[in-house]
């Protein structure tokens, strides 16, 4: 991939001409002035910046971990992490033959649980609306929460997952992430737990450097030795 | 605050100033991105004696609810001097000046941020003055702007800010305390250094128009010297030291 990487602040001028601004992007008469603090990256007609910090916004699709934080008779809310609270209606665990009379909301899920969920819709009119009905989704009954910044998580999965399952490969453990920059990290043997979980911070700390994916495996393998 | 010191000269015949700058010199700048675990972003400035600590929050949910804004995020300044923040204790409960404050920098900030990605909620911008001498709603706009920079909020440029003033009949750059009680005129600057946009101009004394535009041309290369710092600031944090 052929592409200028240059490090970016908010009003910087990236470049000048005829590209498509994308994310973190805008355009002003001809110039192209970055709106974040990251990377930039230019394609062959578009431009954008990857951000090194800033909350997590809701995207339809992302894979979430939410933690329950209260119920009504209709519904759960989550805090996925992000200025909206995620809104998971009781349909959605219990079936289409969902009573608010016969039902309790708190004999699945209870205030303080983690959820993997996904966000089924979001827009700027209404917080986001998220699922768990769908494989690989549902409650998380063991493992440790990890929180790493949002901005990061790209970061953390690597091109085409290399990163992550640099970590996992190495220290055995299952590691779910969630776009919203918390993760949960499961593992047989507490070592491995430790190990994956300083592997996750270490990401976090150093995402601006590059070959971080090799340091990383140099973490994990030292460590082996000991 | 005080009686005024008669004797003070503001500008001598060299064409020093009483704390030996020069009159287009600014003070020792010092900008620190970060430092607050518990902030979403956190700036530190030292601007001559100005000592001032940034937090921002947000985008979070608004309370009290009424206050959001279903078609775009709010910004909420708060601009506080601590009791120990100058010779005389200040009474902590704000003040009509720390009221205005806060109002100025709110809105100058308010153009560089794009908060309509955000309906119905909430940025604040917590700003506390430690030490001050003068100058201190400029440091104070050119820390809240990095620290904005630094919790992830979009901006479409960072805002720089710096006072420039009149005294003893010259235009002088960052006008301190001194120069600010005694002198003839008093302009603090904001400005949007990519855009070429003044968010910022408040003007206390009188100028002539001539004296006017040269009084905005020099805050303005203050500005850009802030801004190089800022940059330099975020750059320190994010980058380390700058392998591209």
């Amino acid at each position: 991939m052929e592409n200028k990487r240059k490090y970016v602040i908010p009003g910087d001028v990236i470049t000048t001409g005829p590209y498509r601004p994308e994310q973190n992007v805008i355009l002003d008469g001809n110039k192209i002035i970055s709106t974040a603090i990251g990377i930039s990256e230019i394609y062959d007609d578009s431009i954008k910046v990857i951000p090194l910090t800033g909350k997590y916004i809701p995207k339809i699709d992302d894979l979430v971990i939410g933690k329950v934080v209260s119920h009504t008779s209709l519904s759960w809310e989550l805090d996925i992490n992000s200025c909206y609270v995620g809104f998971l209606p009781a349909q959605d665990v219990f079936g289409r033959d969902f009573s608010a009379h016969a039902d309790e909301l708190s004999s699945k899920l209870k205030s303080g649980d983690l959820v993997a969920a996904r966000i089924a819709n979001f827009d700027r009119t209404r917080d986001p609306l998220v699922t768990i009905a769908d494989r690989d989704l549902g409650k998380i009954d063991s493992g440790h929460l990890v929180k790493i910044s949002p901005s990061k998580v790209p970061r953390l999965i690597g091109k085409r997952g290399t990163m992550i399952q640099t970590i996992e490969m190495a220290t055995g453990a299952a590691i779910t992430i969630g776009q919203n920059g918390w993760v949960v990290v499961s593992c047989e043997t507490p070592e491995g737990l430790l190990k994956a979980k300083k592997a996750i911070q270490m990401v976090d700390e150093k995402a601006h450097v590059a070959n971080l994916t090799d340091q990383v495996k140099e973490m994990l393998e030292s460590k082996s030795e000991s | 605050m005080g009686g005024r010191d008669t004797t003070l000269v503001l500008l001598d015949e060299n064409g020093i100033r009483c704390d030996g700058r020069k009159v287009d010199e600014p003070r020792r700048i010092m900008i620190k991105a970060g430092g607050l675990k518990n902030a979403d972003g956190s700036a530190y400035i030292e601007f001559g004696d100005n000592k001032i600590l940034v937090g921002v929050f947000g985008p979070r949910d608004v309370h009290p609810k009424h206050m959001s804004n279903t078609d775009t995020g709010i910004l909420r300044v708060r601009y506080h001097m601590e009791p120990f923040s100058v010779t005389e204790r200040k009474n902590p409960a704000p003040s009509r000046r720390e009221i205005e404050i806060s109002k100025v920098i709110k809105e100058a900030l308010e153009p560089a941020v794009m908060l309509d990605k955000f309906p119905r909620t909430a940025v604040d911008v917590f700003i506390e003055v430690l030490q001050a001498d003068g100058g201190t709603r400029c440091a104070a706009l050119s820390a809240a702007s990095v620290a904005l920079a630094d919790a992830g909020i979009p901006m479409r440029d960072m805002v720089a800010a710096c006072a420039a003033g009149k005294a003893a009949d010259t235009i002088i750059l960052d006008v301190n305390n001194e120069e600010d009680q005694a002198g003839q005129a008093d302009m603090p600057i904001g400005y949007m250094p990519s855009l070429e946009k003044i968010t910022l101009l408040q003007l206390d004394g009188v100028l002539t128009p001539a004296e006017y535009k040269k009084c905005v041309e020099t805050g303005i290369h203050g500005c850009k010297i802030v801004y190089e710092l800022q940059k330099k600031a975020l750059t320190e944090k994010y980058f380390g030291n700058g392998e591209k």
